[in-house]
């Protein structure tokens, strides 16, 4: 990325070197402190993830089963003031997001409307026709989400991706922070920074907030994990001890006169919700995947009897799609008769011959993106590719167009990582997490910063060679 | 709590309680070795494979009882399935699995212990290295237990902890005792050579008893009263009494918190006939070997008893 690449946005410093509000007290501090200390401490941040074993497992690799995910000591800073406008905006695309679900599975008034083209959900594999008719407990779908923000400019925030589906990294998010007060003290008496903390005691509320009615004052809430090899096993370990929840596997559950049991030391014992980290196709071997060992047979009976809660709810996958979200602002609108407060990127659908033809003629300016992918696998960014790479997915693009939507190459936002010759600029993008409830749209002041540790590089995920951030909302 | 998970603890904390005592019987193996002939090491080596039920496996791999081949085997041979560094990381897989019912202090515990094994036994420990390696296993095991000790709720979860860890051990002195048994008989002829103290001795420091012995007998070691010692004497943690008296009242802690007793509660009962009032002579009556094979029968029995009544598997 050379000449085609546009100026960046530094959250730290402006073009002239100086720093910005937001990172000053930071920067007052950094200042003080000793090169070959902070060194040390990078190496004490290792170890203490090593030793919680905060890791995740990458798909693919076999000698190296349990990876930890880079941390970067350098926090990201967000006032509290752009935090608030953010959060107007995140709170009005969530709520859309579940009244979309709803009628989605209901009336479909957004295709009747004709603002929403009818094959986007009949050709989307996570559309469920088992969820048709049905309203799950408190008529909420998506119970945790995570919106991927990314930012160009002082104002300019953007969604980059929702996370309906199981949006993950939230353990990051407080063990980051952990991690930084355990090594920093002084840091945080000095820098006033919105507390983190309580997110599992909050998800503990939201998520007792819908159980199914008939349940006790205190709903029994299990977390639901396919097992110590998946590769988001020790969040889902580290949830349910936060929350104090049961973590349960497939086979610790049984369904039982109508409804979901776990199997304990002094017999079996009701569930009331489920936070399932499974994804749909195996929770029910008797509805999905016949195959499936990590689910729960019969569970969707129970679930539609109004028996049980399952978060989030089956057939949200839907809105993950890419293809959806690029009618995101028309779908906010819709619903809550209000201008999006936050925009989308600019996004080009293939499926629409006019703009495959503009992603053919510019594809090497373009980020091309699978509508069903995630993880950052099966992109092209366009001015990284090789020309070979880009020949190959022309042809791809060319056979199934509307497996693909492209949006221009950002000049996404940076913010500085420690290297070994100092602090150095890295993308970055930003996903706090939002809860929803009959109660209320609850969003922890913070999120999971994800950083391209490679100069010039554009991929954040985890999973290609990213790492993470403690990200600071400042109190005012 | 889940049954899953109380089977996950139960065993976590025998595999951590094995790991340990198989680093006792290496030390005090090796020890044996250093002050013996060839012949006599070869022996001892050979004796602690048939402790551990290795002896088969080892021979399917070797030809020799070379101290070196024995301890690689034992501590971290590929070809063995039950080798301590798999104690270790079937521990930490455990601990994994139950996260959410342990707390940090005892995770961190348990993944620091693998860890260090992971480097230590990367490769063939050097002789000049083992005790430090050797050490280093006990004190993992150590440290995974005070801190479950100094951190965890006095809950059904702590009571499946404890009857994993006392259940190992008494099976674990059991079977020390059954090698060697032959060397605790009172009719024993040539009482009181050296070779004789040795081997008494040899067997205190299989399960870190020598110094207790010593301070309890002031100089005297007779076969009878070493074998009162390890297997009567409710002061000592390794004793077989010490280990039951320890189950008895996690046993009694879940009936408790249960509201009702199992099959293990009467099994348990049963187990405690053949312990408790009795004097060694009692045991030397019935014979010693024959006293010990019906220990062990009965540990496992009440394994299975306890799996059963708390639902391990499905």
């Amino acid at each position: 990325m050379t000449a085609t690449e546009p100026a960046k946005f530094d959250e730290m410093h402006k073009p002239d070197g100086s720093v910005r509000e937001a990172y000053r007290g930071y920067d007052e501090w950094l200042s003080g402190q000793n090169d070959g200390w902070m060194r040390r401490k990078a190496f004490e941040a290792e170890s203490f993830f090593r030793k919680t074993g905060i890791t995740f497992n990458v798909y693919g690799e076999d000698d190296a089963e349990e990876r930890l995910i880079p941390f970067d000591m350098v926090p990201r800073i967000i006032t509290g003031g752009e935090w608030r406008r953010l959060s107007r905006g995140i709170e009005q695309r969530v709520r859309a997001l579940n009244a979309f679900m709803h009628d989605l599975y209901h009336r479909q008034e957004i295709i009747r409307s004709g603002r929403l083209p009818e094959r986007l959900f009949r050709d989307n594999a996570a559309w469920l026709a088992e969820m048709v008719g049905f309203t799950p407990p408190g008529g909420v779908y998506t119970h945790i989400v995570g919106i991927d923000l990314v930012r160009t400019g002082p104002d300019e925030f953007m969604v980059l991706e929702d996370n309906a589906r199981t949006p993950s990294g939230v353990s990051y998010m407080l063990e980051n922070r952990e991690t930084m007060m355990a090594m920093f003290p002084e840091l945080f008496s000095k820098v006033k920074v919105s507390d983190v903390s309580d997110y599992p005691r909050r998800l503990a509320k939201s998520l007792a907030a819908c159980a199914p009615e008939g349940a006790n004052d205190k709903p029994s809430i299990a977390v639901l994990t396919p097992g110590i090899y998946n590769s988001a096993y020790y969040e889902h370990a580290f949830l349910a001890d936060q929350m104090g929840a049961e973590l349960v596997e497939g086979s610790d559950l049984r369904v039982i006169d109508g409804k979901v049991h776990m199997r304990t030391t002094v017999g079996f014992r009701p569930v009331d919700v489920i936070y399932r980290r499974v994804d749909d196709e195996y929770l029910d071997p008797l509805t999905f995947n016949r195959d499936s060992v990590l689910g729960i047979p019969g569970v969707m009976d129970v679930y539609r009897a109004g028996n049980v809660t399952i978060a989030n709810a089956p057939g949200t996958g839907v809105a993950d799609d890419k293809a959806i979200y690029s009618f995101m602002p028309e779908i906010v609108e819709f619903y809550t008769g209000e201008k999006p407060l936050l925009p989308n990127v600019e996004t080009f659908r293939c499926a629409d011959p006019d703009s495959l033809k503009y992603v053919l003629d510019n594809l090497a300016e373009l980020v091309v993106k699978e509508v069903h992918g995630s993880g950052g696998y099966g992109m092209l960014i366009g001015p990284t590719s090789s020309k070979k790479e880009l020949k190959e997915f022309r042809a791809k693009l060319e056979a199934r167009p509307e497996n693909y939507i492209a949006q221009p190459t950002l000049a996404l936002s940076t913010c500085p990582i420690f290297t070994k010759k100092g602090l150095a600029p890295r993308h970055v993008d930003l996903r706090p997490f939002v809860l929803c409830s009959p109660e209320g749209v609850d969003i922890t002041p913070g999120g999971l910063t994800r950083v391209a540790l490679k100069k010039g590089s554009l991929v954040v995920n985890s999973s290609q060679g990213g790492g993470t951030k403690d990200s600071w909302v400042l109190e005012d | 709590m889940l049954g899953r998970v109380a089977h996950g603890i139960f065993w976590m904390y025998r595999y951590l309680e094995r790991a340990e005592n198989t680093a006792r019987l290496l030390a005090a193996g090796q020890r044996m070795a250093l002050t013996r002939g060839q012949d006599m090491a070869d022996q001892e080596w050979k004796s602690i494979l048939t402790t551990l039920g290795h002896r088969q496996a080892y021979e399917e791999h070797h030809d020799d009882y070379e101290g070196a081949h024995v301890c690689d085997f034992v501590l971290r041979s590929k070809d063995n399935s039950e080798s301590v560094f798999s104690m270790v990381e079937n521990a930490r897989t455990n601990a994994r699995a139950c996260r959410s019912a342990i707390t940090g202090e005892v995770w961190e515990a348990v993944n620091e212990g693998w860890m260090t094994m992971r480097d230590l036994l990367a490769r063939p420990v050097r002789n000049s290295n083992l005790n430090m390696a050797l050490g280093a296993i006990r004190r993992g095991s150590t440290l995974a237990r005070g801190a479950s000790h100094g951190s965890m709720l006095r809950n059904e979860t702590y009571s499946f902890s404890r009857l994993g860890t006392f259940l190992e051990r008494a099976d674990n002195t059991a079977r020390i005792l059954d090698v060697k048994y032959y060397l605790l008989l009172p009719s024993l002829s040539y009482v009181g050579t050296p070779l004789d103290t040795g081997q008494w001795d040899n067997v205190l420091r299989s399960l870190s008893a020598e110094r207790a012995y010593r301070w309890l007998n002031a100089g005297r070691m007779d076969a009878r009263s070493i074998a009162d010692f390890l297997i009567l004497d409710g002061r000592f943690p390794r004793s077989l009494v010490f280990c039951y008296c320890e189950m008895r009242e996690n046993l009694a802690e879940l009936a408790q918190v249960h509201g009702s007793e199992g099959t293990c509660h009467s099994a348990m009962r049963e187990a405690d006939l053949r312990l408790t009032g009795k004097k060694v002579e009692d045991i030397f009556d019935q014979g010693l070997h024959q006293f010990l094979l019906e220990f062990i029968a009965d540990n496992q029995k009440l394994a299975g008893a306890i799996a059963e009544d708390y639902r391990f598997v499905a």
